[in-house]
């Protein structure tokens, strides 16, 4: 990320700045002292930490508490709910339908995710080797893709695969799959789970692919050439030169598409509530119908709890990253 | 001609981007009679603007958007201020806890919003905020905060401090300096940033659905489009009508200000 900045920031910085930095060091004042900034910093900082202490900390605390005792409508309403231990958690943990969605959950992310990265590093790659032209045109839809609203483009896939007037439906039809003549997508729990990973992927793409690609341009030119004097062949460059190269946001967008998918519910929510049959029902989606469908905030601030269990194992592998590019930074 | 593969490749890509974009467009153009027939046309053989009157003359069409832009431009207002602050402090002083408060809002970054929904909902609550559009203005803002705390910071850092100093030499105060000579270049920055805010609030479900339960009128776009096939039966016209206005501003913002996409992106390295 480091390189990346380099290269973008002076362009946006403006150029005559930088001209009337050079004689700016002969008049500098004395640096200075660490100790001596007084109560400034902390007056700056204060808004956005009482911000993440009210908003993040303090409900994150509560679900917790939440997760540990007997909340049903009764506590919601009168306020007495009792600490029952992990009761929830027990509850939970032993039900075989919550393992069957624990394990839908982690194919649903594999699978977004193996598609996403290979999808947006041929993007990526086929971007960088385009004109200037086309690069634009190219750059430019996976931006719009990207700012297509979720809820909206949710709509649209529902529409797209609408079962009589589906135009996908149309399309295979005319290509000769007569089996797809009114084929309803979302009343098979595969179809409707194929349709949510095709949607999640055509939203997940563009901003990989566009900062896969911005790790790319950073990589000198000189490597490929000398590469290729040695007669190593594509996929051999992209092997040895490139992709340890981009390997941090690689490894950044790969931890940051893990979380994103992990977490994914509007769409779910919008296209399916999770149906049909709890086909595509995952982690969230099942939290969100046992707290607010069931009235079990308990046993949802557990599932919810665990879904962040999970997830943390994926935030290690993040922190670890984001550390390595920004530890001098800090 | 070795070029061929690429530019096949270049062209499929785009399609595969723009054809939902363009389905969904062209249907909202087209006539009732030509979206419910089992061979839909690629293009719209008659044009109609019916299914946008529809969409903008149904109940509270006018209020939902107002609503929204009031949330989420409150929501990026309040984030640039208090994430101006913060990111000064932390590329420009030096201050115990400095490391403590990036590590802090790293984490925050991460937050789990999707689990805080029913805490957040009981807070809301019991304090007569449920409801109501500041409460979701206040979480938007919480949302989009880490982010742009982060993406500010690496603007700022990327400012050299002499600039600042020679003003302050020159008899400005530290904050006329950071005003006169800092901020200006900031510009690509703060408006990278208020983009992603902009983009998370405007699309944001979960919370608008979620705690906007009783009073109809503080609803947001979003959760008026998920309920509108069933305001409108099967009137996928002006369904894909009311997708395209809701869109709209964000594709229109987003095209506008791509190049400052691309650079926020790689300043910051993280999605809002």
């Amino acid at each position: 990320m480091s390189t990346v900045r380099e290269r973008s920031l002076p362009g946006s910085a403006g150029r005559s700045p930088a001209r009337r930095m050079v004689q700016a060091p002969s008049r500098r004042p004395p640096r200075r002292d660490p100790g001596r900034a007084g109560p400034w910093p902390y007056l700056l900082i204060a808004p956005a930490v009482l911000g993440m202490l009210y908003l993040l900390v303090y409900p994150l605390v509560r679900a917790v508490l939440i997760s540990f005792q007997d909340f049903r409508l009764r506590q919601l309403i009168v306020g007495d709910a009792e600490f029952v231990g992990l009761r929830n958690y027990r509850t939970l943990l032993s039900d075989p339908q919550f393992w069957e969605v624990v394990r839908r959950t982690f194919l649903f992310m594999a699978v977004d995710v193996v598609v996403i990265m290979a999808l947006s590093t041929l993007v990526s790659l086929m971007v960088e080797r385009l004109g200037r032209i086309v690069r634009t045109l190219v750059l430019s839809s996976l931006v719009l893709v990207w700012a297509v609203p979720v809820v909206a483009a949710t709509t649209v896939f529902q529409w797209l695969f609408h079962s009589e007037f589906g135009i996908v439906n149309e399309t295979l039809t005319g290509l000769g799959l007569s089996s797809f003549e009114s084929y309803p997508w979302f009343a098979h729990g595969g179809t409707a789970f194929t349709i949510v990973v095709v949607l999640i992927v055509w939203q997940s793409v563009p901003f990989a692919a566009v900062t896969l690609y911005s790790a790319l341009v950073t990589v000198p030119a000189e490597l490929y050439e000398s590469a290729r004097m040695d007669g190593a062949g594509p996929v051999r460059i992209f092997r040895s030169v490139t992709f340890p190269l981009i390997r941090p946001i690689f490894m950044l967008v790969l931890s940051l598409e893990v979380i994103w998918t992990f977490k994914a519910f509007v769409q779910i929510w919008v296209m399916t509530r999770g149906g049909p049959g709890g086909a595509t029902t995952i982690l969230p989606v099942y939290a969100v119908q046992t707290a607010l469908a069931g009235q079990r905030y308990d046993l949802g601030s557990a599932a919810s709890m665990i879904t962040v269990l999970l997830m943390s194992g994926v935030l290690v592998l993040y922190f670890r990253q984001l550390f390595r590019q920004e530890g001098e930074h800090l | 001609m070795r070029r061929l593969p690429l530019h096949l490749a270049a062209t499929l890509t785009v399609a595969i981007c723009l054809f939902p974009v363009y389905w969904m467009v062209s249907t909202a153009f087209k006539p009732s009679p030509d979206i419910q027939t089992y061979h839909p046309r690629l293009v719209p053989r008659r044009w109609t603007l019916e299914h946008f009157r529809t969409a903008v003359d149904a109940d509270g069409f006018g209020l939902f958007w107002r609503n929204s832009v009031l949330v989420t431009l409150g929501a990026v207002l309040l984030a640039l201020v208090v994430a101006l602050g913060a990111a000064y402090a932390v590329a420009r002083m030096r201050w115990r806890g400095r490391r403590q408060f990036m590590l802090a809002v790293f984490i925050a970054q991460m937050a789990p919003w999707e689990s805080l929904i029913i805490p957040v909902y009981i807070i809301s609550r019991d304090t007569g905020m449920l409801d109501r559009l500041p409460t979701l203005t206040l979480v938007y803002f919480m949302i989009t905060l880490p982010f742009t705390v982060v993406v500010l910071r690496g603007f700022i850092a990327g400012i050299p401090p002499e600039l600042e100093e020679a003003a302050q030499v020159d008899g400005c105060t530290r904050a006329a300096a950071f005003r006169k000579v800092a901020l200006p270049l900031l510009a690509p920055g703060l408006m990278a940033t208020s983009l992603f805010g902009f983009i998370t609030a405007w699309n944001e479900f979960t919370y608008a659905n979620f705690l906007i339960i009783k009073q109809q009128d503080s609803r947001t776009l979003p959760v008026w489009l998920s309920s509108f096939q069933s305001t409108f039966g099967t009137d996928w016209g002006a369904t894909m009508a009311a997708s395209t206005l809701f869109a709209l501003p964000a594709l229109i913002i987003f095209l506008a200000l791509q190049r400052h996409v691309t650079a926020g992106l790689a300043s910051g390295g993280v999605k809002g």
